[in-house]
């Protein structure tokens, strides 16, 4: 396997041509530049499009338009220009139309900072946007998990006719480490409900309107139920060293990676820590953390934000354990000492 | 018998949910004519606005997308960049276009965006029940300008044709109304020409035509064709604003 050195966000431009992204939409903001750099290199070496739009806002929305089209199309943003898209989210996914959006995380609220930071948890996997959806949301811990997401992202989308997100910190966008990149792939499912202008067989309508309470009582109840299958089947988390753990941390991406140090350090002291690490945040894998709750003690969600994933390990423990939270804000990286103290904090709180 | 009239293809049975008197319906029938005039019916794509307009997708007997308020410039160019040789247009009212989708239209227009617009002012937002729309003309009596439009307060109307005809980007630029017969002949004239230059690979190309709102103006329909051609074509003269087709012959 031939292993290439990459830049994250550069390797997940890469991997959104090799899946067959053809249609890119973006707008500049740190620390994700790299993406739609990238793409203005590649998109026209491959016979795709690449534009740089006015605003998130119309980036976004020229997604809607491609993803109506039928087309594999993709745009990057970091935080605050991921707040400007949400509008068109949400009629992405009330129209059921499939697309990709990477999510930079950087520090906030506001303008915020440019370091990396998980604070965008709720937004990306709680809605963001009004109404009721979901997005299935995939947060990779390294250069080669971020490069494998986009690449699966897009037969996601296409599958459940719903926006995927890749949620990475700046750490995942900014880092360089060695990955293998997958095939490109070569066939595509037919998408009939696509507004292509194609005469035969009846007119297609892409629209999130339905001014009738009981025909948009139904829509809701359709996605409502598309939800519930993915929540069944997309469910993913890593579990490390959990067998036999006392004390489990939550933590997921960049987070994730510091805590695996943190509990081979907690292991040579004689402390039996393991590591669940959420890969997909919606659909959250709360049935593996009720299951890791009946033998384990205790539970510290490590997060970049002020406690956000912290209420869903909760939801999933339902009280069985003590769940801690400790975090670190806005652009500052938790380091494995902290992790591992608080851990131990944690377990001496916990029950014996 | 001999068939001497019917209604274009281009438009469904649907009927139209638009007011007694309002022109809409008429703005409608010439797209719908032009489209099957220039046999592009089974290659288009149009764009649905959110105003009084919303329900186009229920009109226009082609593929529609339905986008969010003012966004339609930016939906039809991704549906456009994804499919260049279809027939791709944007179908807005003055909110839609003139306030919220300033920025989309300006930058579709400045891009050269392969679309047509049609964009309709009635100097008022019909939809939500006749509030000050960036269109209203000095003066103007509105729901949230009860005491009359007044310009020292909340500014001036957008002159939307005087302001993209200037950007580079802009292949055809037209205002036209549909206040007469005459008008609705060039009006109808001007569409197809939009139309034309889009599918001959041009650039950007808007026709603006003035519509009534006899609803929310609170006039009969035929004083608000009067209105129209005594307030609304001198603050927005007809013609064509540009046209480089012509300039190239």
């Amino acid at each position: 396997m031939e292993k290439h050195l990459m830049k994250g966000a550069e390797a997940i431009a890469e991997a959104a041509v090799l899946a067959g992204c053809r249609q890119f939409f973006g707008y500049p903001i740190t620390p994700q530049n790299q993406i739609p750099e990238y793409m203005s290199k590649r998109m026209p070496q491959v016979g795709g499009c690449f534009l740089q739009a006015e605003s998130e806002v119309a980036a976004i929305n020229m997604v809607y338009g491609a993803a109506g089209s039928g087309a594999r199309v993709m745009t990057s943003s970091s935080s605050p220009g991921i707040s400007l898209k949400q509008e068109g989210i949400s009629y992405i996914a009330c129209a059921e139309l499939p697309c990709v959006i990477v999510n930079i995380v950087r520090g906030g609220p506001g303008l915020g900072g440019i370091q990396p930071a998980q604070s965008d948890y709720f937004q990306c996997t709680k809605g963001g946007g009004h109404g009721d959806y979901r997005l299935l949301v995939l947060a990779p811990d390294s250069v080669q998990e971020a490069v494998d997401f986009t690449y699966m992202a897009f037969d996601l989308a296409d599958k459940y006719r719903n926006p995927v997100l890749i949620l990475g910190d700046g750490m995942i966008g900014q880092m360089m480490e060695p990955v293998v990149m997958p095939e490109a792939k070569t066939e595509f499912p037919e998408k009939p409900w696509a507004a292509t202008g194609r005469s035969g067989s009846g007119r297609r309508i892409i629209n999130s309107l339905y001014i009738d309470p009981a025909e948009l009582e139904q829509v809701n109840l359709r996605l409502m139920h598309k939800y519930e299958q993915m929540a069944k089947a997309e469910a993913r988390c890593e579990e490390y060293m959990t067998d036999d753990a006392d004390i489990i941390i939550a933590a997921y991406g960049t987070t994730a990676r510091i805590a695996k140090k943190s509990i081979k350090e907690l292991r040579a002291k004689g402390i039996k820590a393991g590591l669940l690490r959420p890969i997909t945040l919606w659909p959250f894998p709360s049935e593996t953390f009720a299951r890791a709750a009946q033998r384990a003690k205790c539970i510290l969600t490590v997060e970049m934000s002020c406690g956000q994933m912290v209420e869903d390990v909760r939801l999933a423990v339902n009280g069985r354990i003590p769940v801690e939270f400790y975090g670190r804000v806005g652009g500052m990286i938790p380091s494995w000492r902290e992790i591992m103290d608080n851990a131990e904090k944690t377990l001496k709180g916990g029950k014996e | 018998m001999a068939v001497v009239f019917s209604k274009t293809k281009m438009l469904t049975d649907a009927p139209l949910h638009y007011c007694p008197g309002c022109t809409h319906g008429i703005i409608h029938r010439l797209a719908a004519e032009v489209l099957e005039e220039l046999g592009v019916g089974d290659r288009t794509i149009g764009v649905a606005p959110v105003g009084c307009a919303v329900f186009a997708y229920n009109y226009f007997n082609c593929d529609m997308h339905e986008a969010s308020h003012g966004r339609a410039p930016a939906v039809a160019t991704g549906i456009k960049r994804s499919l260049p040789d279809r027939c791709v247009f944007t179908y807005q009212g003055d909110g839609d276009l003139a306030s919220i989708g300033t920025a989309e239209i300006v930058h579709a227009c400045t891009r050269g965006e392969k679309f047509t617009t049609i964009f309709v002012n009635n100097a008022i937002y019909g939809m939500t029940g006749g509030q000050m729309a960036p269109t209203t003309l000095p003066g103007q009596v509105t729901t949230t300008s009860p005491y009359g439009r007044d310009v020292n307060h909340c500014g001036y109307p957008v002159k939307v044709c005087e302001m993209l005809s200037t950007l580079d980007g802009a292949y055809y630029i037209a205002r036209v109304s549909v206040d007469s017969v005459k008008n609705v002949i060039n009006a109808k004239k001007c569409i197809k020409k939009a139309f034309e230059y889009q599918l001959a690979g041009k650039g950007f190309t808007m026709v603006e035509v003035l519509s009534s709102c006899p609803t929310n103006w609170g006039l009969t329909p035929v004083e608000a064709l009067k209105w129209v051609r005594e307030k609304m074509i001198p603050y927005y003269p007809l013609g064509t604003f540009k046209d480089k087709g012509a300039e190239e012959k």
